[in-house]
């Protein structure tokens, strides 16, 4: 047990003293969480739509007037036909089109409901979604002040169709996807490498050559990892709630026991990778392209696993962080717990098992 | 104390230990002398239980390295050939942390250390990187022994350090030795044989000789003329002009001097330098020598290769 603190020890003050693992550690983590975070909730202003009025009366101009002067959308152009909207679109500039059906006015008066179109360009979702809640905030907003003192009330029901993007991705998925990234990254990675880097300057020979067993590496090197990847979970998780809102409706338990199973599954991988590494680079190049890409593209993190190939959506079963955001973004934005994501969590477990049995298999006690 | 039999290891196609056999006796300063290449670091890494021997077996203290491997690796301080401990810990984070991985204290086993550490301890709180060859190689002793060892492995510990220190670290060994600690020591150095209680000459993969140093120049059979000239360019030639004299066996250049070995009755200081002076060179200065260990090596090396 000495001899395993000695170890935990000495890799805390390898950790602590290299100022570029410090920032690997603890500046990535929250630099990832922020860029992310302001891709997805940059403001919008000057986007530009184009408008489809087929009634043109005093109401539909006052609702243009009003989503013109809001700042957020400027006229590209004023359509007259339907099929406008197709090319328009296709030309890229234009991000919405607002469509006003015939005799807008005269129906709200007499049914007390008239129908706009909102069609959004979702080939870029985020910004597709944010459009179409700000073209909409503005005109509840005037139907509450232009409607103010009514008793019957009176509806302007707006339509919403998603185009290229039929199943819009959740807003508050990247908090979700970095936390997978980030805890990756810094499990299985900086494993991996600090265990390679004993290997390159010949320190792990000594270590061998010790009393020192395979376990006592392996759980020296994951021990602090674990604890500093914990610390960075915590922070993506709080600066999630308090800088972009998102919401931790699950249980805490639930989310702390998902998070650890997901770093030992990572930090297992890591160890897995430094029983072939011999040399940083190496392990650099494994944790870098087998880890950080599929991550990347393959978890449903940016792209969604349903628009995937089906190819692709086979291959996506593989990827652990998959499981993970799933279960992730169930028990966060959900409120979730085990009764729905046992099967993520069975998974994981499974996976976290294969990794640590084949590192084991895999841990050299010599030198061939 | 160590017993090796017959071992031997291969890389692929390349054989680094052809069947080699050598016992150390307890206690004893043991040197394995040979240039690069020779087979050292494979028979040491064998010994420490880093690598398995394809044929053969080694014992130490009775217990066998393929098999007892865990017994082993606590008895045995091992100091690799390359510089091997943490550049960013201080100095003594470093025996610390050595100290507890063989589950003992730096105090425990301070008596071992104690000359050898009080001369880096001055710069404990230095981050081992930042320390000079020799006293790298001084703080690397002190974390092999710092767990009171029976038996030391030193791989080429005074390549790359600095005469002083070499003399400084040959000194600890040999005080260390008196503590009843074995140690097997390897040096390409042929100077530091003479240091050691016996040597084996090790030269691709076998052994040439196994014996105390002053035995193996003993054994050394034929004369041996040291050939002393002014210039470098004069030496060179020389040395050609000498490997066509007849009667003589070999002629290597021995850094100022030349030496020559003959088996000849009519060789001698004399007709040597006659040789040399009729063939236009003045300022020969030959004289008969006692062979060194180098001598001997260069000798069992041209015996091998014929």
């Amino acid at each position: 047990m000495d001899q395993l603190l000695g170890f935990v020890k000495k890799e805390f003050t390898h950790i602590f003293r290299d100022p570029r693992t410090m920032v690997i550690l603890f500046g990535i983590p929250i630099i990832q969480l922020m860029l992310f975070g302001y891709v997805i909730t940059t403001e919008i202003k000057d986007a530009r739509i184009a408008i489809l009025d087929h009634s043109n009366d005093n109401v539909t101009r006052e609702i243009k007037n009003k989503i013109l002067s809001s700042g957020y959308f400027r006229l590209e152009a004023n359509l007259i036909q339907e099929n406008e909207i197709d090319p328009i679109f296709k030309k890229g500039d234009v991000k919405e089109v607002i469509v006003f059906e015939k005799g807008f006015a005269e129906s709200l008066e007499r049914e007390g409901k008239a129908n706009i179109q909102v069609i959004a360009d979702a080939s870029d979702p985020n910004t597709a979604q944010m459009l179409f809640n700000y073209t909409n905030g503005i005109i509840q907003d005037y139907t509450k002040k232009k409607f103010a003192g009514f008793t019957i009330p009176v509806q302007i029901k707006s339509e919403v169709r998603m185009l290229y993007n039929e199943n819009m991705v959740g807003a508050f998925m990247y908090v979700p996807g970095t936390m997978a990234l980030i805890l990756m990254l810094i499990s299985a990675m900086m494993t991996s490498i600090t265990i390679a880097r004993e290997k390159e300057m010949g320190t792990m020979e000594i270590l061998l050559v010790s009393p020192l067993k395979a376990t006592h590496i392996i759980l020296g090197k994951v021990a602090p990892y674990l604890l500093l990847s914990l610390i960075d979970a915590f922070v993506v998780v709080f600066l999630g709630n308090v800088v972009f809102g998102v919401p931790i409706r699950g249980s805490l338990f639930v989310l702390a026991f998902l998070v650890i199973l997901y770093i030992t599954m990572a930090l297992s991988l890591g160890i897995l990778i430094s029983t072939v590494a011999n040399s940083q680079q190496v392990a650099l190049f494994i944790s870098g392209f087998a880890l950080m890409l599929p991550t990347i593209l393959l978890s449903g993190f940016i792209f969604p696993i349903e628009n995937m190939p089906v190819a692709l959506q086979v291959l996506s079963n593989f990827m652990p962080p998959r499981w993970f955001i799933d279960a992730l973004k169930q028990v966060m934005l959900k409120g979730n717990g085990f009764a729905y994501i046992w099967p993520n969590v069975l998974i994981l477990s499974a996976m976290t098992l294969f990794f640590l049995g084949l590192s084991v298999k895999k841990f050299r006690l010599r030198l061939e | 104390m160590i017993k090796v039999s017959n071992l031997e290891k291969s890389y692929g196609e390349v054989k680094a230990l052809k069947g080699i056999s050598l016992e150390v006796e307890k206690g004893e300063l043991f040197g394995l002398i040979g240039p690069d290449g020779a087979g050292k670091t494979t028979l040491m890494r064998i010994l420490v239980t880093l690598l398995l021997p394809d044929s053969g077996s080694a014992t130490m203290d009775g217990l066998n390295v393929v098999d007892d491997f865990r017994k082993i690796r606590k008895m045995v301080g091992y100091m690799p050939g390359r510089f091997s401990l943490y550049p960013d810990l201080t100095v003594e984070e470093n025996l610390q942390f050595f100290a507890t991985v063989f589950g003992g204290t730096i105090a425990a086993n301070y008596h071992l250390i104690k000359d050898i550490y009080i001369q880096i301890e001055p710069f404990k709180n230095r981050p081992a990187g930042k320390l000079s060859g020799g006293m790298k190689q001084k703080l690397a002793l002190s974390c092999a022994l710092i767990h009171a060892p029976k038996v030391l492995i030193l791989d080429e510990p005074t390549t790359g350090v600095d005469a002083v220190s070499r003399k400084e670290f040959w000194e600890m060994l040999n005080k260390l030795r008196h503590q009843g600690i074995t140690i097997l020591v390897s040096t390409p150095y042929m100077d530091e044989a003479n240091l050691c209680d016996r040597v084996a000459l090790i030269q691709n993969g076998t052994i040439l000789s196994i014996d105390s140093p002053k035995n193996i120049t003993k054994s050394f059979a034929k004369k041996l003329f040291g050939v002393k000239v002014e210039t470098t360019a004069q030496r060179f030639e020389c040395v050609g002009l000498l490997k066509e004299l007849d009667g003589i066996d070999s002629v290597f250049s021995f850094g100022e001097s030349i030496h020559i070995t003959s088996n000849q009755k009519d060789i001698n200081e004399v007709n040597v330098k006659e040789y040399l002076n009729n063939k236009g060179h003045q300022g020969i200065l030959v004289e008969k020598i006692e062979a060194s260990i180098e001598d001997v090596f260069m000798e069992l090396m041209q015996n091998e290769a014929n």
